[in-house]
């Protein structure tokens, strides 16, 4: 499957991308991050994060689709 | 648009005239400036960030909900992107109603949601060159660059 990935904040930093488009193998955001936090060594956990799928909040363990564009979600800091 | 992302200058009295109505007898805004400390740093510059789609959607909902929640009549807010230095006005919320009470609890039911649900990050610049994303470090997973 094939997903385009947006980065931003303390994430955008510590990948050095604001975004890519990458074959994976995993079907929910789950599984895609877990997947991109060990191979970037991201310092940020989970459960700290939300995730977002094609512009909207998504749950952990919807199914993505090929051409998905995802986005972690750091902690926020508006206002 | 309700809710705004704004790269410009956020000013005031603008966004003040959107709210008036002959029907409202009260108007509360409020407005978040930067500030030149933090958790003990002196503060030299920020920097906001968003995830413009879904932060203009997120915060269409709260000033929505806000609209259902109160007896208000209006109720709009903007939010700064990009470099700001101290004093400059990172967020702006305004509410019309018919009377002051739900008024002054719909701008602050709005300003705290925004801060808790709308994809905005602060990154805050200290004296001395370093910086620090707020809320997404700590000293147990620093890399090197977090002066909390």
């Amino acid at each position: 499957m094939k997903y385009k990935i947006e980065y931003f904040a303390l994430l955008r930093e510590q990948r050095g991308l604001s975004e890519e488009t990458l074959e994976s193998e995993a079907t929910t955001p789950s599984e895609l991050y877990h997947h991109l936090k060990e191979e970037h060594d991201f310092s940020l956990e989970k459960k700290s994060l939300k995730v977002a799928v094609n512009e909207d909040f998504a749950d952990w363990d919807a199914e993505i689709k090929d051409g998905d564009v995802i986005v972690f979600i750091p902690p926020v800091a508006g206002g | 648009m309700p809710f705004k992302i704004s790269e410009e200058p956020l000013d005031p009295v603008l966004l003040k005239g959107g709210l008036e109505q002959a029907s409202s007898g009260a108007c509360v805004t409020f407005e978040g400036w930067t500030r030149n400390h933090n958790e003990g740093q002196s503060v030299s510059l920020l920097e906001y960030s968003a995830y413009k789609p879904l932060a203009e959607k997120e915060g269409a909902r709260i000033l929505q909900e806000a609209l259902e929640r109160f007896d208000i009549e209006k109720a709009e807010c903007s939010h700064r992107v990009g470099s700001l230095e101290i004093g400059d006005i990172a967020v702006w919320v305004g509410v019309s109603a018919g009377h002051r009470g739900p008024a002054f609890e719909a701008c602050r039911f709005i300003i705290d949601e925004i801060k808790s649900r709308v994809p905005i990050w602060k990154r805050e610049h200290y004296q001395g060159g370093v910086t620090g994303w707020i809320n997404c470090e700590s000293p147990k997973n620093e890399k090197g660059s977090q002066p909390l």
